[in-house]
């Protein structure tokens, strides 16, 4: 049964206008600056003393995304409302997060405590985590409301984090000897990534999605894939088999793109791939004589 | 108990949009905003088509999506069942709008006019500054069913204390009561028709209830 709808206001799903490229920052400094800080706090654990640079780096990216998200909301000045409903909403809990983790931040600042920093990094991950439920909990948009999208946040986050640490740790460690390990690290969370991203679009489009959002994952998955992981792991084993500047500017080169890779999944997640529900005729009803027809789901993929 | 709903007989409604501008006219909604409105949909193939129109808006769900995401605690759910925004708590973070599954919350940052000449004057009578960089939907008319209810009026059976869609639909396909009451015009309405929920299987509850049939 094709279906045709002449109304303007469309019965079938359409791209939400609600949040767009501020929100997406959000998510882009939330996820980078928490990602850096768990590298951070590995190359601490490692035995590196630098802690200043990288919790200013790691916070920076966090403070710059809730400025992005501050300029998005229509009622800035009670911006401090967001802390008002904990009960059930994962923005409020973002907005509690945010504050032991800047907090424990610059007690890691103030004392140049190492253990700080590893604190304060796990705080950064329960704040990353907040940043994935508050996208699943949005019901409206199907693309966002998908079990997959909790690791998806995640994955990406710390695959940003990897790549922001890939292009500027190594200007700011003590000792780069305490970063060597981290390449096949890289590496790792570039697979998972990669893997999470290609099953959640799998699972999208055999549980039945909208249309707009499946159109708009497959038109940009051979960008994210070549870009984003095929291209970065390559730089990556290059940096291996080469040696001297060569290997280090491969990796950073691969960094660098795995770092912007991350943040282009978001934006085609946020401002792209963002179809609403749309509506549903429930059945099509009986005027006079007949019986009553099949209803209709129109703009979404078969199940 | 009472939960108030809406009992949309998709047989009867002509798709005419009446109740979208009596909802427009109550509520002085800007123009790009629709609390109420009515999808003209086309379904089969030439000659078999068919012609189905769709009343649609808040459903004001039993497990409103748009509450649990607020982070402000501005909307909230009545005893009642009818969801409110209070315009003073909300932030415009626009959360509640992608939470919702019905396309029902609307937010706009400027003040727009139906006439590039100027603002009529109702616009100017009835502009509320509140009402600007804040989430807005429909509301159920509720300030007609509380004073309503004041007078000693019943809802979905006084005009004055029942939302403007379903006093102006034409075509009587519009209902409003209290669902939990079985005795109630909608309950009764329900109870000997054939009906459907919208997107039931991301089980919020709506109260919007479409009639496709007579129970055979």
């Amino acid at each position: 049964m094709s279906v045709r709808f002449d109304n303007p206001d469309r019965a079938e799903p359409w791209a939400q206008r609600h949040w767009d490229l501020r929100a997406a920052g959000n998510f882009i400094g939330g996820g980078t600056g928490t990602g850096f800080l768990a590298l951070a706090a590995i190359v601490v654990l490692a035995g590196s003393k630098t802690v200043l640079p990288f919790i200013v780096i790691g916070l920076g990216f966090v403070a710059l995304g809730l400025f992005c998200v501050w300029l998005e909301i229509g009622r800035m000045f009670r911006a401090a409302n967001v802390l008002f409903h904990p009960q059930t909403s994962w923005m409020t809990r973002e907005a509690l997060v945010a504050a032991p983790l800047f907090g424990v931040g610059l007690f890691a600042i103030w004392f140049d405590d190492r253990m700080a920093l590893v604190a304060t990094a796990a705080v950064g991950l329960a704040f990353l985590y907040c940043q994935a439920r508050i996208l699943q909990a949005s019901k409206g948009i199907p693309a966002w409301r998908h079990p997959l999208v909790v690791p998806l946040i995640i994955a990406t986050g710390l695959a940003e984090g990897a790549g922001l640490m890939g292009v500027i740790g190594w200007f700011v460690v003590d000792d780069r000897f305490y970063m060597q390990f981290l390449p096949p690290l890289f590496a790792v969370l570039l697979v998972a990534r990669f893997l999470v991203w290609r099953t959640y679009i799998r699972r999208l489009g055999r549980e039945g999605a909208p249309l707009g959002t499946l159109a708009v994952l497959r038109h940009y998955q051979p960008m994210i894939f070549g870009f984003g992981h095929l291209a970065p792991f390559v730089l990556f084993l290059m940096g291996y088999v080469i040696s001297g500047r060569s290997a280090l500017l491969s990796v950073m080169l691969g960094a660098a793109m795995a770092l912007v890779g991350g943040w282009l999944i978001k934006v085609v997640l946020i401002t792209q791939a963002a179809y609403n529900q749309g509506f549903q005729l429930p059945k099509i009803p009986v005027r006079g004589i007949g019986m009553p027809r099949p209803g209709a789901k129109p703009g979404w993929s078969e199940p | 108990m009472t939960k108030y709903g809406i009992v949309a007989d998709l047989r009867r409604c002509v798709g005419c949009q009446t109740c979208t501008a009596a909802c427009r006219h109550a509520n002085a909604t800007p123009p790009g905003v629709q609390w109420r409105k009515v999808l003209d949909i086309e379904t089969g193939e030439y000659p078999d088509v068919q012609r189905t129109f769709l009343p649609v808006g808040c459903m004001h769900c039993d497990d409103p999506p748009c509450m649990h995401v607020c982070p402000s605690t501005a909307t909230r759910k009545r005893d009642d069942g009818i969801v409110v925004i209070l315009y003073e708590l909300c932030i415009g973070c626009a959360y509640c709008a992608v939470a919702c599954p019905y396309q029902a919350r609307f937010k706009i940052q400027e003040r727009t006019l139906a006439y590039v000449e100027g603002a009529t004057k109702n616009e100017d009578t009835r502009f509320d500054p509140a009402m600007l960089g804040v989430a807005q939907k429909c509301t159920f008319c509720v300030d007609r069913i509380d004073d309503g209810l004041a007078k000693g009026l019943k809802p979905g059976v006084d005009p004055e204390a029942t939302p403007a869609c379903v006093n102006s639909c034409i075509a009587g396909a519009l209902h409003f009561g209290n669902v939990d009451d079985k005795d109630s015009n909608v309950s009764r309405y329900l109870a000997k028709t054939e009906w459907s929920r919208m997107h039931e299987e991301l089980e919020t509850g709506p109260n919007i209830y479409y009639v496709w049939d007579e129970k055979r």
